[in-house]
């Protein structure tokens, strides 16, 4: 099999990478970038621990392509910060303890980021059924939900 | 888990895509959103020679209505697209009321219509609501072109009535009837897991508020979408009644459904999720169809 070269913009930087056609992006992030806050869970999209951004939107990284993400934005917690801060949801997350191991926290800090992009003021059930593709096996659900929603709240009072 | 090797071709136009399928027949997977066949893959239980994207094929990614009053919708459009269209939620809302039972938003910012109804999953949402609301699936090959009712399209267990050579396009739903209710429902473990058990319906009355049309099709209920015909003939020329449900419901969950039973519902168990299911469906219809103003 051949490789070919992809061009992949990752957290605003461009990356000119040579690639196997059947590699998952999230195999190329991880071992090609380096950016291990993208991890395998399942591997088969149940368990929302390599969710990454796409232009914007929360997708699972082991069932997407690298082939497949030329000429993409994609956004990875490695990416958030600004001029040294934190986003807000990584600064609501620490605040309010939303995590114990933290292996499933990038996917979820992703996906509160999309959600909050689509709804900045979402209610505790759009919150929840959003989530829904994220597990966190130690069960800190009630402390995500509320760092969700307290940055929900916080750009409402903006 | 990762796939074994495969090659994998990024054709530029749906001609290109067609002639390379005809060549490749069935050594060949078509890739579309992959959320059912990328997990395959890294399962290894599919191990195509090639697999040929899709996702550059914007002609494939298109909502609209028809002259003939049939909603059109490209089998490349993305699931989310499809449940926060406007159009949709107003001529096919049982297609709107579904989607967000289909796994999760990061599944369904990737998943297409038209991936979903070609893997033929038992277990899942949309073939369902393709053979409840009579959509017909518009098969391509290179030389080829026909619409395949859905009656038809779904053959069995991940069986379609495609032939190696053709690709699934576009999928037409039509109209609904007038005076018609329509419902989903369905009972997993978890938002987003796999249904146990899950009933679309449909009922259309006539002027007197007899039901003129009714159907049933059920979810992991069988080795395809199971299409209750008895349960809904047991409706036709009736009102509504709560004996009236109970008795359909009765025939479709003891009759006519097929379920397997797995380690998290017997049999029995997803007959009786059946039964309740489809009095709270019809119910529910039933409710719309009597509210509904066209």
């Amino acid at each position: 099999m051949t490789t070919h070269e992809i061009k992949l913009n990752v957290n605003g930087e461009e990356y000119l990478l040579e690639v196997a056609p059947d590699r998952r992006l999230l195999d190329v992030l991880r071992e090609d970038l380096r950016l291990h806050s993208v991890r395998e869970g399942c591997g088969i999209g149940l368990c929302g621990t390599c969710t990454i951004l796409v232009d914007g939107k929360a997708i699972s990284s082991c069932l997407m392509l690298a082939s497949q993400a030329r000429g993409k934005e994609i956004t990875t917690v490695e990416g958030l910060s600004k001029n040294g801060r934190l986003h807000p949801v990584q600064e609501a997350f620490i605040k309010h303890s939303a995590f114990q191991c933290a292996y499933c926290t990038p996917g979820f800090i992703l996906s509160a980021i999309a959600l909050l992009t689509e709804d900045p003021n979402p209610d505790e059930d759009t919150i929840r059924e959003y989530l829904a593709g994220n597990i966190c096996r130690c069960g800190s659900y009630l402390n995500i939900l509320e760092a969700v929603k307290v940055v929900g709240k916080e750009s409402r009072d903006e | 888990m990762k796939p074994a090797p495969f090659d994998y071709l990024k054709p530029a136009t749906l001609e290109e895509a067609l002639a390379i399928k005809a060549q490749l027949g069935e050594d060949a997977k078509v890739l579309a959103g992959g959320q059912s066949l990328i997990p395959t893959m890294n399962y290894r239980l599919v191990q195509p020679a090639a697999l040929i994207d899709l996702n550059e094929l914007s002609e494939l990614d298109h909502i609209h209505v028809d002259g003939e009053g049939n909603l059109r919708i490209g089998a490349m459009t993305r699931q989310r697209r499809v449940e926060f269209d406007s159009t949709v939620k107003k001529v096919a809302p049982l297609l709107h009321e579904t989607l967000p039972f289909v796994a999760h938003p990061q599944i369904r910012n990737r998943g297409t219509i038209g991936g979903s109804l070609v893997h033929a999953d038992p277990a899942s949402e949309l073939p369902v609501i393709a053979l409840a609301t009579g959509v017909r699936c518009r098969a391509k090959s290179i030389h080829t072109e026909r619409w395949i009712p859905a009656e038809d399209f779904f053959m069995g267990m991940f069986m379609t009535a495609l032939q190696p050579e053709e690709i699934l396009v576009e999928i037409s739903l039509p109209a609904m009837l007038s005076r018609t209710g329509w419902s989903f429902m369905e009972v997993s473990r978890r938002k987003g897991d796999y249904a146990m058990m899950g009933v679309a319906t449909m009922v259309s009355l006539d002027g007197e508020g007899r039901c003129a049309e009714g159907g049933l099709v059920y979810l992991n209920a069988g080795d395809g979408p199971v299409k209750a015909k008895r349960a809904a003939d047991v409706l036709k020329g009736e009102k509504y009644s709560e004996a009236l449900v109970e008795k359909s419901a009765w025939e479709a969950s003891r009759k006519e459904i097929d379920p397997f039973g797995s380690v998290h519902a017997s049999i029995d168990y997803q007959r009786h999720l059946a039964y309740v299911l489809t009095k709270r469906a019809l119910e529910r219809a039933f409710e719309r169809a009597q509210a509904s103003d066209i």
